[in-house]
């Protein structure tokens, strides 16, 4: 199955990634050779297959609710790109 | 021998009868480093001032009694743990200049054994790779051919082991990025079953899939680490709550009837007639050591890599969804709003490679094709599994090539992804079903390079993997051969 040009800019977008010029080509035609090899798949009846997510199946980790020492906002804010009033600072979202 | 050559058991014992300090022991290692590091390139980053405290930390931890295993010893660590105070990258540009504000729990773990931490190794970005070829801090070269490349995604890691840069190294394996990169640079990797080993501070690639393991340069030595590595951790909901053996004391040396199981998917056309031969080679060894040999089938085999490359992009797209340039990491200049802010950081601070990734996954995932892609490949998972529960039912251990041909050139996939991600075929089943698998030396192509003997064990029997491993490797010592640099 071929990818349009156009689907590729619709999954950067979901994706949140900005294409350069001539990026949705090169990445249209890589997708599509890769799209085509995992079509073999469906040479595969799996009607009565239930899927797997999970190598180990472990469900439902409980733990007891302690209360730990957090981070603090200091060292969480140590990496920010951008802070401001021990908050991290963002172009403004609303208008 | 060179201090820098030894094994982690046979430093251990030079620390305790005092013949070495580890401060002697991690200045060995580090004039090494400073010797070849130029041809090799193993790290992204070398702390050598806080390995060298902990080396006198260590040294003081020795002389007042209390010594561990790991106590003394430096070791390298791939940068995709995160390491308190030093630079975690995972090859990014995205994590260029993130010094975590903690470390990973192998990583924690290592240190409270009073092991020295050397520094991070090169990987593929994001651990997205079979060649190192994608990081953004240059390639890593293998020590055997400098011509070639190590392996990958651990591909730094497996280049110190085997460069004598480290004593031991982490690594960590999704599709067989412990295991391709051991057997490209003629060292021991181990993937243990999912679920040993806590996942928490070490940067989510593929969460269904991803195992942090040993990477050594023998199969004790591969024992002693997985014993300090593995075990419940409440920080990761996916380990497991079982008892840890004792996994030296198994490496017994005896494998008298130990059943192998040798899948007739694994020996298959266009493989590399000398990895052929040096694999089937090792299978008549081991079986000069007692074991009984037992032909199998894992007839979903060739549906692997496409049940791989959809699962392991589809959980990449998800996981690498917190790269949002707000909080850590690469922020694009002067974003106009915020989603100009998300799609410019990404687009500049991922490289090709990941963004293919990421396109593949976000795809798989969409509305419209999550049933005909993701949820197909979660079935076909299921039927993987199950070949592997079939064929153990005759077999204690499996037994096949690590990878379908020896290191390759510098350059020579970068062009085709495909071809690139088709040199995990032997891998990446081990991952889809979560089970343990080994890579050892077992012999070296005309052209002197190493080639890797892959044993698959069942899930939460690492210590039978280990003693078959072991066995065949004490009877053989192609591991003894060194890399000359």
């Amino acid at each position: 199955m071929a990818l349009t040009k156009k689907e590729v800019e619709h999954v950067a977008n979901l994706a949140r990634l900005d294409l350069a010029e001539g990026e949705a080509e090169a990445f249209k035609g890589q997708l599509d050779a890769i799209l085509s090899y995992v079509e073999k798949l469906k040479q595969l009846n799996t009607d009565s297959v239930e899927p797997t997510s999970h190598a180990v199946p472990i469900n439902n980790v409980f733990r007891e609710d302690i209360i730990i020492q957090p981070l603090g906002q200091e060292k969480a804010l140590a990496n920010a790109p951008d802070r401001a009033d021990g908050c991290f600072r963002v172009p403004k979202v609303v208008e | 021998m060179e201090i820098y050559e030894l094994t982690i058991h046979e430093l251990h014992d030079k620390l305790k009868k005092k013949e070495v300090s580890s401060v002697e022991a991690t200045g060995a290692v580090f004039s090494r480093i400073v010797s070849i590091e130029d041809k090799v390139h193993s790290f992204v980053t070398v702390s050598r001032d806080e390995a060298l405290r902990q080396a006198e930390e260590a040294d003081k931890r020795i002389a007042s009694g209390d010594m561990r295993p790991l106590t003394g010893i430096p070791i390298a660590v791939k940068d995709i743990f995160c390491t308190e105070g030093v630079r975690t990258t995972c090859s990014s540009k995205i994590l260029e200049n993130f010094i975590p504000p903690y470390d990973s729990t192998v990583v924690a773990r290592l240190k409270s054994e009073g092991a020295v931490i050397l520094g991070k190794t090169n990987m593929d970005e994001f651990a997205m790779g079979s060649s190192t070829e994608t990081s953004r801090f240059g390639i890593t070269r293998n020590p055997w051919d400098l011509d070639r490349i190590p392996g990958g995604s651990s591909g730094g890691s497996a280049a110190s082991v085997a460069a004598s840069e480290c004593i031991a190294s982490i690594g960590t394996d999704t599709g067989g990025s412990i295991r391709q990169p051991a057997a490209c640079c003629g060292i021991v990797g181990l993937k243990p079953t999912y679920g040993r080993v806590s996942r928490y501070g070490m940067i989510a690639f593929a969460s269904s899939l991803d195992q942090g393991g040993p990477m050594t340069k023998d199969v004790k030595d591969a024992a002693i680490l997985l014993q300090v590595m593995a075990g419940h951790d409440g920080m990761d909901s996916t380990s497991v709550n079982t008892p840890v053996p004792d996994y030296s004391k198994g490496l017994s040396g005896n494998i008298k009837g130990l059943k192998i199981g040798l899948p007739r998917e694994y020996f298959i056309e266009g493989m590399d007639k000398e990895v052929d031969a040096a694999v089937r080679r090792a299978v008549k060894e081991l079986e000069g050591l007692g074991a009984e040999v037992v032909d199998i089938s894992l007839p979903h085999t060739e549906y692997a890599v496409a049940v791989y490359y959809l699962i392991a992009t589809a959980e990449a797209s998800s996981n690498l969804a917190r790269f949002d340039g707000a909080k850590y990491g690469y922020r694009a200049a002067q974003a106009k709003d915020l989603l100009d802010m998300y799609k410019r950081s990404r687009a500049e601070g991922f490289g090709p490679e990941v963004k293919r990734r990421i396109m593949l996954g976000t795809y798989a995932l969409s509305s419209g094709y999550y049933d005909a892609y993701y949820l197909k490949a979660q079935k076909v998972r299921t039927l993987i599994q199950n070949d592997f529960v079939d064929a153990f039912k005759r077999c204690d251990v499996i037994v096949t090539p690590t990878a379908p041909t020896p290191a390759f050139k510098i350059g020579e996939k970068t062009a085709d992804p495909l071809q690139m991600y088709l040199s995990d075929i032997f891998t990446i089943s081990v991952n889809l079903a979560g089970l343990p698998a080994i890579s050892l030396p077992c012999g070296f192509t005309s052209g002197n390079l190493p080639i890797g003997l892959q044993i698959i064990g069942k899930g939460f029997d690492d210590e039978t993997l280990l003693r078959a491993a072991h066995a065949y490797e004490q009877a053989t010592e192609r591991h003894k051969k060194k890399a000359s640099l």
